[in-house]
């Protein structure tokens, strides 16, 4: 027996689906090899281990939706703190200083804030679209035409439930994907589907819902890693009226929309993202906002309902915040941004062209 | 204080991996930990870790057949996560002299021992999933992880059949448990 047949055998023994019969032949053999003996033992513990891993992942990850359904809920709150250790060390000295000053200050905040929202008029909490896209029938149709078109074999299976689409790109050739946390959440299993219309199986490694940026990475065996992109992740200033590109997916096809950058802080004053007017829709979700020089300044995530053109991206620099946790959580993933682009000076077709194939369709299975 | 019947059965469901328990569980007592860890110079994410890691801990115990639960789950649960806690602030060098008790304490350090050797062995496995590439470690994964079966997987994955993906799963296997005793033995 090879050693791939062992451990086959000893699944079986282990779970039971031996019959009486074949079960005495197994021990005897066992009785009789002291070798083969010592293998079975040795995957015994072996498959205690596997299932005892298993039962842990699904354990955390019903303890991960449990956190964030109730935290949708409203039943677990977030306070709002930060605490660096030189803030804690001032806070233990000036805590009571600072709960006197703090209870002042709240008052009249309270009561400044209290006059502002006596005074302004009523506005619907949530002027705001996501642009994630839903995924209708027929453009279901017409993907799987090409694809057939193609000859590719899709990889998600018929019948599957895909729900939503939105738009995500490369930040490292190694298959590391960006875009927005919205466009992922609920999913059971993502795929992204680069230009060429092939499908790659696609995992999610981190979300941030504070910033909406999700990060997935490609782990599909057919995909072989791309050249370098030609794009970095900008950490320059960005300035007013500078003139900015995206291109994304709202329908099945990539679609390029220029426009300027119109604020440095989102709706309501959100200073973690920017406005820019710009056409966006449905399916933009995601998308990388570059800016002349082709440097990706932003990620779409979403309009706002009640003005035309008027659309939020989240500040690029959360993306290296994002990839830093997770280099300090989990040594396994291995994500190195790159801020230069190779793509300054350029014309917009040329920039066009070289992006497009970092560009990815973000398809999302829930269930 | 007498463990009520009703504690004691969503203790054991939680054991059994019960997303209503671990929900219910959850909301009841994630506050107070909260609490406690914010109000002695933690984080929300600090907050988050513990109180997972506590549940996690509380799981193992419910798995354990000879287990007996002594207290109330909410003061199991502070307990670990306020002995958690120090043992953290201690490790960062950031002392507290004094820690404020939010709610009863039993000694839970037995409990963390084992809790401290289980997810050593977690870990191992965990890396070697690491080492192994694709597309073991998805099929691996899809097997043992999100229990598909075999036949699902074979359509997943692109096998002509669940036979061939069955076959290619115990090739992984072996594979994986190499590294996984080289881990081992090495851990």
């Amino acid at each position: 027996m090879d050693q791939s047949q062992i451990a086959e055998v000893v699944e079986r023994y282990l779970k039971g689906e031996m019959d009486a019969q074949e079960k005495m032949a197994f021990e005897e053999a066992r009785k009789n090899n002291a070798e083969l003996d010592q293998s079975v033992v040795e995957y015994h513990f072996f498959f205690e281990e596997m299932g005892r891993y298993g039962e842990l992942r699904r354990f955390k990850s019903n303890l991960y939706d449990s956190h964030h359904t109730l935290q949708e809920n409203g039943e677990i709150k977030e306070l709002q703190l930060s605490a660096g250790t030189r803030i804690i060390n001032m806070w233990n000295k000036y805590r009571r200083v600072v709960a006197v000053a703090a209870s002042i200050a709240g008052i009249t905040a309270l009561f400044i804030s209290g006059i502002i929202t006596f005074f302004t008029p009523n506005r619907p909490i949530r002027d705001i679209e996501e642009l994630r896209r839903k995924v209708s029938n027929l453009e279901k149709q017409s993907s799987n035409q090409r694809a057939e078109i193609n000859n590719f074999k899709t990889k998600i299976e018929p019948g599957a439930d895909v729900k939503f689409g939105g738009t995500s790109f490369m930040v490292d050739q190694k298959g590391y994907l960006v875009t927005s946390a919205h466009v992922v959440k609920g999913a059971k299993r993502v795929f992204v589907q680069s230009i060429e219309g092939i499908d790659y199986l696609a995992e999610i490694i981190k979300v941030d819902l504070t910033t909406d940026i999700a990060i997935l990475k490609i782990t599909d065996e057919d995909f072989k890693g791309l050249r370098q992109l030609p794009y970095g992740i900008g950490k320059s200033k960005t300035d007013l009226a500078e003139s900015v590109f995206t291109m994304g997916f709202p329908k099945d096809e990539i679609v390029y929309d220029e426009g300027y950058l119109s604020a440095k802080s989102g709706l309501q004053g959100d200073t973690m993202s920017f406005q820019i007017t710009i056409t966006a829709n449905p399916g933009n979700s995601g998308g990388p906002v570059f800016n002349k020089s082709g440097e990706v300044i932003g990620i779409l995530n979403a309009r706002q309902a009640s003005a035309n053109g008027v659309v939020f991206a989240t500040k690029a620099k959360y993306i290296y915040s994002l990839v830093d946790e997770i280099k300090k959580s989990d040594k396994d993933e291995n994500i190195n941004l790159k801020a230069a682009s190779t793509l300054k000076g350029a014309s917009k077709p040329e920039q066009a062209k070289k992006v497009q194939d970092h560009i990815y369709m973000v398809k999302v299975v829930l269930s | 204080m007498a463990i009520q019947d009703q504690e004691l059965s969503v203790f054991r469901a939680i054991g059994k991996n019960d997303k209503k328990a671990i929900e219910s569980v959850y909301s009841e007592n994630y506050t107070l930990i909260q609490n406690f860890v914010v109000n002695n110079n933690g984080t929300e994410d600090d907050a988050r870790d513990i109180f997972q890691e506590a549940m996690i801990v509380l799981y193992e115990k419910a798995k354990q057949q000879d287990f007996e639960l002594t207290c109330q789950i909410r003061t199991y649960l502070y307990s670990v996560c306020r002995r958690l806690w120090l043992k953290k602030l201690q490790y960062a060098r950031r002392i507290e002299s004094r820690v404020e008790n939010f709610d009863k304490v039993v000694s839970v350090e037995e409990d963390l021992e084992d809790h401290e050797k289980l997810s050593l062995q977690y870990q191992n496995m965990r890396t070697s999933m690491g080492k192994i590439g694709e597309p073991c470690k998805s099929l691996i994964e899809a097997y043992y992880v999100h229990q598909k079966n075999m036949h699902e997987i074979a359509g997943f994955f692109g096998y002509t059949n669940a036979d061939n993906a069955k076959n290619q799963k115990y090739k992984c296997l072996v594979r994986l448990k190499k590294l996984f005793f080289a881990q081992y033995k090495n851990g």
